[in-house]
């Protein structure tokens, strides 16, 4: 029996991307993403991250979990999956969704596209396959994992529409934000969608791993008239807790890997209660957030800007500086285009209430010394960066 | 139609006994019944040209003194039957009859004779230690409730004062044990040993020497503690609960096979018959098999996904069927007196040969020398069978639900080996049949909505038992949809005929207010 057995050498998967972020990139900083080797940064990571907030950033999304959900009851299964109303939901339209186990703690988040009437893309950040199916019993629906045979394309920043268009993807500008179409670019077929994790003006790009390369070099040839750097994951880390995204797994445990009680989250603990609808009807955890949500809350994944410009990394947050520790730094950056420094961190409250006022204690390093620092926080119940150039429709042309 | 103030789904017998307490405690109660009659697997079936079976169960305790009482049972005409023995067929005619206090046959050994009475008195003291466990909800584990403390104590103090430091240390030693062993240590007679653990797993996917049955033989022991064991007829029980639940003010109403519970924002709402109609009602309580009332009659679709998950992973595989004969007169048994006839007999020779019976049915075949439980319920009741004539019930084991080929192509086999099994010790049987019926797992599936055909709806096994029985998420009756309970064998304490399920049921709702 002759059975290819040479997968071994290459134990991470190659996305249909690759090659051209081999060519590009100086650092050979990769990492791995769901089996995939991918770039942490490709050359360097401030220029990665003001080509998001200023210019036109690529990155390769082809490891990002992706189900294609269809069938007659595909509506009402995902209505009973997820937490939020999609009564508006429609086909070329996306919307942001997440979702619970029975105890109302969260297994994921992730994008939702309704691509024809029974048709959708769920995009999530770790593997469902199995609670998706076991969502399914009782449900006509079919589920089908399309993670490997669809290549994705982030194309975010303010000039990324400028960029697109000029690379020949044509009605990008009647596309507002959640919009999904299909499109082509110099007669490739593709799906667009307006979405992103930067938080800015971006674009997604869907199509045949067969076609991935010739996407790419259309958009990387308008280099020369725009800036367009590809991006690695550093810098989506850093946009992303400016724009205030959660990253499930990091920034909290998700609920089917969480072994210890009371270490898994719910939405409303996370900041994601605007996304919780109880009142839309049945869906899986509905009676343990209804449950929740009329006690007083017990803790918030929080937004903080930290005083002083050293980054806190891994800290304890106290109630007053020496008061009672009550809570984790979950994730941290320095943010350049505010001049701040952002943490998202996870804050018992007392009383129902965040204490006030919040410091953190960290410890950083001078030439190999160890110190010892605190700094007040200060929580933000908004997003830290919202460009207006985000949402304008049709986009502003560069 | 009056709106009712609670809706029970199911006329059997837990399903009466709950109704019966609900309309006493003042409550609108409408029992639906999917069958002709009342009384589920208790009830007579019509059998041939003017004959009546009971049913499925054969040989069964009375019910509590507790619920008798409670629900002024007597007064509608209930009362037990008279006790019988236990007689171990021996293809030698070297019969075994097991009384409560003595045990007697050619052969057995004097130590044997003498054990028996000592040995039965300890399990039903360890039975009786139990008893706050059973007729009670079965109490949380956490962020417990006064009257589960209550459960807790008394269970501790029967087990530690009750039973005695000795007996008590002699009960956590067999309790998860299997039968097997116990009775190895116990006893050398193979006819007195069979016929024990015949008790401890007759109705069950279990072996003699499958962990776990030494509790499964307790909760049978349980029941004789209020009264002996007698032959079930299936009349006097379901009558004298229907005329309690009448009594009542309840309301009864059969041929009306529930399609779906409504469920409207997450609470029960009500009911649809098969015939579309709907009956609304906030207070839904299933006396149905639990995974066929999640699973088809809620459905996962408006449960949560891990609930919903678990609801398929109850075990729960029937494997007894049921032969029924009408008969023209008193079959003969060799060896036995036409007096003995009214005792329950018991074709196991051995525990090793109702192992290896067990043994074939876990590879989806029937027994060829499957294991029987014989009544002939006419010599209690007459009225079952024309003058002169009678009706004989066998329950055989082990015949799997999941037969291999089908139960459509194997059920003559099946009924051909427990006829050939008969014929080994009533020769002249065959000869006196007037009708016959062959009930295998499926059609009891088929006919009492039990899933997979199991008596119990679903296996008493120690991981289905207590405070995880049927399923975590609604041991204690209620269950994740507001309003809707449960109320039958598949609830804590379990199958039998014993009407606590119902009786805790209904306790539970009105303590709650039907609230979960």
């Amino acid at each position: 029996m002759n059975i290819a057995r040479e997968h071994f050498r290459q134990p991470l998967g190659r996305t249909p991307f690759h090659e051209r972020m081999v060519a590009l990139t100086t650092s050979e900083h990769w990492a791995t993403w769901n089996g995939y080797k991918v770039p942490r940064i490709v050359d360097k990571l401030s220029i990665e991250y003001f080509a998001v907030r200023s210019g036109c950033a690529v990155m390769d999304l082809t490891p990002m979990e992706k189900y294609r959900i269809e069938g007659r009851d595909a509506r009402a299964y995902l209505d009973r999956l997820v937490v939020r109303d999609l009564a508006k939901l429609r086909p070329g339209r996306v919307t942001y969704v997440a979702w619970c186990n029975d105890e109302g703690k969260l297994i994921d988040d992730g994008t939702l596209f309704q691509l024809d009437e029974s048709r959708y893309r769920l995009c999530s950040q770790h593997h469902q396959l199995d609670w998706l199916l076991m969502s399914a019993r009782g449900f006509d629906v079919g589920i089908t994992v399309e993670t490997h045979d669809v290549a994705a394309l982030a194309v975010q920043g303010p000039t990324s529409y400028s960029v697109l268009s000029e690379a020949g993807i044509a009605c990008l500008g009647d596309l507002k934000p959640f919009d999904v179409t299909r499109s082509d670019c110099a007669g490739i077929p593709l799906t667009v969608s307006r979405t992103g994790y930067t938080g800015d003006l971006g674009y997604e790009l869907w199509m045949e791993p067969g076609d991935a390369e010739a996407v790419w070099d259309a958009i990387f040839a308008v280099r020369g008239r725009y800036d367009v750097h590809a991006m690695g994951l550093n810098a989506l880390e850093m946009v992303r807790i400016e724009a205030g995204f959660v990253m499930p797994g990091f920034d909290f445990n998700t609920a089917e890997a969480t072994v210890r009680n009371d270490h898994d989250r719910s939405p409303y603990e996370v900041g994601l209660g605007w996304v919780v609808n109880l009142d839309k009807g049945h869906f899986c955890g509905r009676k343990a957030l209804a449950a929740e949500k009329a006690r007083p809350p017990r803790r918030r994944l929080t937004k903080l800007v930290v005083d002083g410009n050293r980054p806190v990394g891994e800290a304890f947050v106290y109630a007053g500086r020496n008061g009672k520790q009550v809570g984790e730094v979950r994730c941290t950056t320095w943010s350049p285009i505010l001049k701040a420094n952002l943490a998202l961190a996870d804050i018992e409250f007392i009383n129902g209430k965040l204490p006030e006022p919040l410091w953190a204690r960290f410890d950083y390093q001078r030439e190999l010394k160890w110190h010892t620092a605190w700094a007040e926080c200060h929580a933000q119940s908004k997003p830290f960066y919202v460009p207006a150039h985000r949402s304008l429709t049709p986009p502003a042309r560069y | 139609m009056t709106r009712p103030d609670a809706i029970v789904i199911g006329a059997g017998h837990n399903g009466l006994v709950c109704a019966a307490y609900l309309a006493r405690a003042g409550l609108d109660v409408l029992v639906l019944e999917a069958n002709d009659a009342a009384g589920g697997m208790a009830a007579a079936r019509p059998l041939g040209d003017g004959y009546r079976v009971p049913g499925l169960p054969q040989c069964v305790a009375p019910l509590g003194r507790a619920i008798r009482s409670e629900l002024e049972l007597e007064r509608h005409g209930y009362a037990p039957g008279r006790p019988v023995e236990t007689i171990v067929l021996d293809p030698g005619s070297a019969h075994l009859a097991i009384g409560q206090d003595r045990v007697a046959g050619d052969g057995l050994a004097q130590a044997d004779a003498a054990a028996w009475p000592g040995f039965r008195r300890q399990y039903l003291a360890f039975a009786e230690a139990l008893r706050p466990l059973i007729e009670n909800p079965p109490p949380r584990l956490k962020n417990l409730p006064r009257g589960d403390r209550m459960t807790f104590a008394k269970l501790g103090w029967k087990l530690r004062v009750g039973l005695g430091r000795e007996a008590m240390y002699e009960f956590l030693r067999v309790v998860g044990m299997n039968i097997y062993d116990v009775l190895n240590d116990t006893f050398d007679d193979e006819r007195l040993k069979a016929a024990i653990a015949i008790d401890a797993v007759l109705g069950s996917a279990m072996g003699p020497r499958t962990p776990g049955t030494v509790l499964t033989w307790l909760q049978r022991l349980y029941g004789e503690l209020d009264g002996a064991a007698t032959i079930h007829s299936g009349n006097r029980l379901v009558e004298a609960l229907t005329r309690a639940v009448e009594a009542a003010g309840g309301r009864l109403r059969c041929s009306a096979p529930v399609a779906r519970i409504l469920v409207e924002d997450g609470k029960a709402s009500g009911v649809q018959l098969e015939d579309g109609e709907t009956i609304g009602s906030g207070l839904v309580v299933s006396n149905v098999d639990p995974r066929r009332t999640f699973a088809s009659l809620v459905g996962a679709p408006r449960l949560d996904t891990l609930f919903a998950n678990r609801v398929t992973q109850i075990r729960g595989k029937g494997v007894v069927a049921k032969l029924h004969l009408a008969l023209d007169g008193l079959p003969e048994f060799r060896g036995l007196g036409a007096a003995a006839l009214g005792n329950r007999l018991l074709v196991a020779p051995s525990m090793r040969d109702i192992e290896r019976a067990f043994n074939h049915c876990k590879y989806g075949e029937c027994s060829p020398e499957p294991v029987l439980e014989i009544t002939l319920p006419s010599i209690h009741d007459p009225s079952l069978a024309p003058d002169g004539h009678h009706v004989l019930s066998v329950s055989a084991a082990f015949m799997p639900y999941d037969l291999d080929g089908g139960w459509e192509a194997g059920r003559e086999a099946a009924a051909r080996a427990v006829l050939a099994r008969l014929a080994q010790f009533a020769p002249g049987l065959e000869a006196r049949i007037v009708a016959r019926e062959f009930l295998s797992p499926a059609d009891i599936e088929a006919g009492y909505g039990a899933v997979q055909g199991h008596w119990h709806h679903g296996e008493l096994s120690l991981h289905q038992s207590f405070m995880l029985r049927p399923l975590y998420g609604a041991a204690r009756y209620a269950t994740p949809v507001d309003g809707l309970f449960l109320c039958g064998a598949g609830c804590h304490p379990g199958g039998g005929l014993t009407g606590l399920p119902g009786r805790n049921a209904a306790r539970r709702i009105l303590d709650t207010g039907g609230r979960p």
